[in-house]
């Protein structure tokens, strides 16, 4: 007869117990981060709707919107600058080869102004904008916060979402339009540039060249969603900075947060926007 | 002196000129953070013209108590009756009008940054007081430095200011709306005791010459001595003990004792 192996039950019971443990452990812990993820969800809607409602309400702080589109608008152009000078340049540099082996070299200024206008200067001015005024947003109110300064405010009657708010959200979203613009201008200056590397085009015939390939519907969707990204780095950034936790670590979490999320939105957004484009034309 | 079981909400210090009508009554408070019970049931009044001391440790919810009061903080039970107005039930310009009464002094003194002392100042006053013109808006900027002992700050940053500094510019922006009531969070905390019972004596200048009444969060013993009109002290969520000065200092009860020797 062949001899059954018995299993001692207690270290069967243990061995059950412990997985079921961990099991629970586990489910419980996709419960919390479900959770937290949709307690985000929600309380970004809620300051959303509160940021509306802000917004057209009677006491707009119509000072502080100016001094925050200097911040936004005039502290950014020199890196926009430089940025779209760079992204021309090397757009035309990079795109020539391909060209000259059809033979459409005198298409070059066309193809990167339409580029440029569609999807590169708005994307990468808006990528450039999320890291430095979202992060400065989130860095800004998320210090703010932690001082107690939100507080203070909010107790001395003033409103912090419309002092603070916005503000700084109608200024992102006003700013980052003008700064797509002069990151398009002066990304065509590059482009001009680099085609004058190998070649030799006068700047009024390149201008001609390339304004020749535009037409309405290659800038217009592009300036609308250049407002959204706008109205993402404002929102996000100052969203990261309003709910950052105590204490300096928190801060940085917030600017970085800020930064992470924002860039990923406005991919997102720029997504929706290409197909909606795609679609109406 | 009472103790938890035979504390009243009307307790009113011995010989102190107080008079007899209440600011602030609060009626069985709670507040949790999650499943973190830090007020579980306080109940307290503030007269007329005193100093009520909140005494106790780091965490038994002194702070929680008074950002409860200036609705901060969402209390999730009882009721915070404020210059007449319940607070749990009013919002919007209703609490805004009750806030403007109020002057609160942070513990971290809470200055603008990004501003200057006088620009700082001058935050509230603009708000506010809209029919202020510009000669008597810098009118009461120097006055309120002058009461502070700051006169020639204005144009300093708060970057650029003592710890101490910080605290008296915090104070005089909170008393440049001339409050009613003043609550102040731990208001000596990180200072040298010299400059300590500098700003206790200031709390002192300011209820008289604004004839406030105030709140004074704290567990420094000294400020307690030099500020207190009664004193109530908050254990675990509760309110632990309730008396004057001199009860407090001639009590046997160890947790007291903890604190007063």
């Amino acid at each position: 007869m062949k001899k059954l192996k018995i299993l001692d039950i207690k270290k069967v019971q243990s061995l059950a117990t412990a997985r079921s443990i961990k099991l629970s452990e586990d489910t419980l812990e996709q419960k919390e981060r479900a959770n937290s993820f949709l307690t985000e969800v929600g309380d970004m809607s809620l300051f959303i709707k509160q940021i509306i409602k802000e917004t057209f309400s009677r006491k707009f702080e119509f000072k502080e919107f100016l001094r925050q589109c200097y911040e936004i608008g005039n502290k950014s152009l020199p890196l926009i600058v430089i940025t779209g000078t760079i992204m021309g340049l090397v757009l035309t540099i990079q795109s020539r080869p391909a060209m000259a082996k059809f033979g459409a070299v005198t298409m070059l200024p066309g193809m990167v102004a339409v580029s440029l206008i569609r999807e590169i200067g708005p994307i990468i001015t808006a990528l450039i904008c999320a890291g430095k005024i979202g992060s400065g947003m989130g860095a800004e109110l998320g210090s703010m916060k932690v001082t107690e300064q939100i507080d203070a405010m909010e107790v001395s009657a003033t409103n912090p979402i419309r002092y603070l708010v916005v503000t700084r959200v109608l200024a992102a979203t006003l700013m980052l339009p003008i700064l797509v613009l002069f990151a398009d201008a002066f990304g065509f200056i590059g482009s001009w540039i680099g085609v004058n590397i190998k070649g030799d085009v006068s700047l009024v015939l390149y201008i001609f060249q390339a304004f020749g390939s535009i037409t309405f519907l290659d800038f217009f969707p592009a300036l609308i969603k250049t407002f959204l990204f706008g109205a993402v780095i404002g929102i996000v950034g100052c969203y990261k900075g309003f709910t950052a936790g105590r204490g300096t670590e928190s801060v940085g979490k917030a600017a970085n947060a800020a930064v992470v999320l924002s860039s990923l939105l406005i991919i997102i957004v720029d997504m929706i926007a290409v197909q909606i484009t795609d679609m109406l034309s | 002196m009472k103790n938890s079981q035979e504390t009243s909400a009307d307790t009113i210090s011995e010989g102190k000129n107080t008079s007899s009508e209440t600011l602030i009554e609060i009626k069985n408070l709670k507040k949790s953070f999650g499943r973190k019970e830090v007020l579980k049931d306080v109940s307290l009044k503030l007269h007329n013209g005193e100093n009520l001391v909140v005494l106790g440790k780091s965490g038994s919810g002194k702070s929680v108590l008074i950002k409860c009061i200036v609705r901060l903080l969402n209390p999730d039970g009882g009721t915070i009756n404020l210059l007449g107005e319940n607070v749990g039930s009013i919002k919007g310009k209703k609490l805004s009008e009750v806030r403007k009464k109020i002057g609160f002094l942070f513990q971290s003194g809470a200055l603008y940054d990004s501003m200057t002392v006088k620009q700082n100042l001058e935050f509230p006053l603009r708000r506010i007081k809209k029919d202020l013109n510009e000669q008597e808006l810098e009118a009461k900027v120097k006055e309120v430095l002058d009461n502070v002992g700051l006169p020639n700050a204005l144009e300093s940053m708060p970057s650029e200011l003592s710890g101490g500094m910080r605290k008296r510019i915090s104070l005089a922006r909170s008393i440049i709306l001339d409050p009613v009531i003043m609550l102040y969070d731990e208001p000596t905390t990180g200072l040298d005791p010299v400059t300590s019972d500098e700003i206790s004596e200031l709390i002192n200048s300011v209820q008289k010459k604004y004839k406030t009444s105030s709140i004074i969060i704290t567990h420094d013993i000294a400020c307690v001595r030099l500020t207190a009109d009664r004193i109530i002290m908050l254990h675990e969520g509760y309110i632990y003990a309730e008396g004057t000065l001199s009860e407090f200092e001639k009590s046997d009860d160890p947790l007291i004792m903890s604190f007063f020797k």
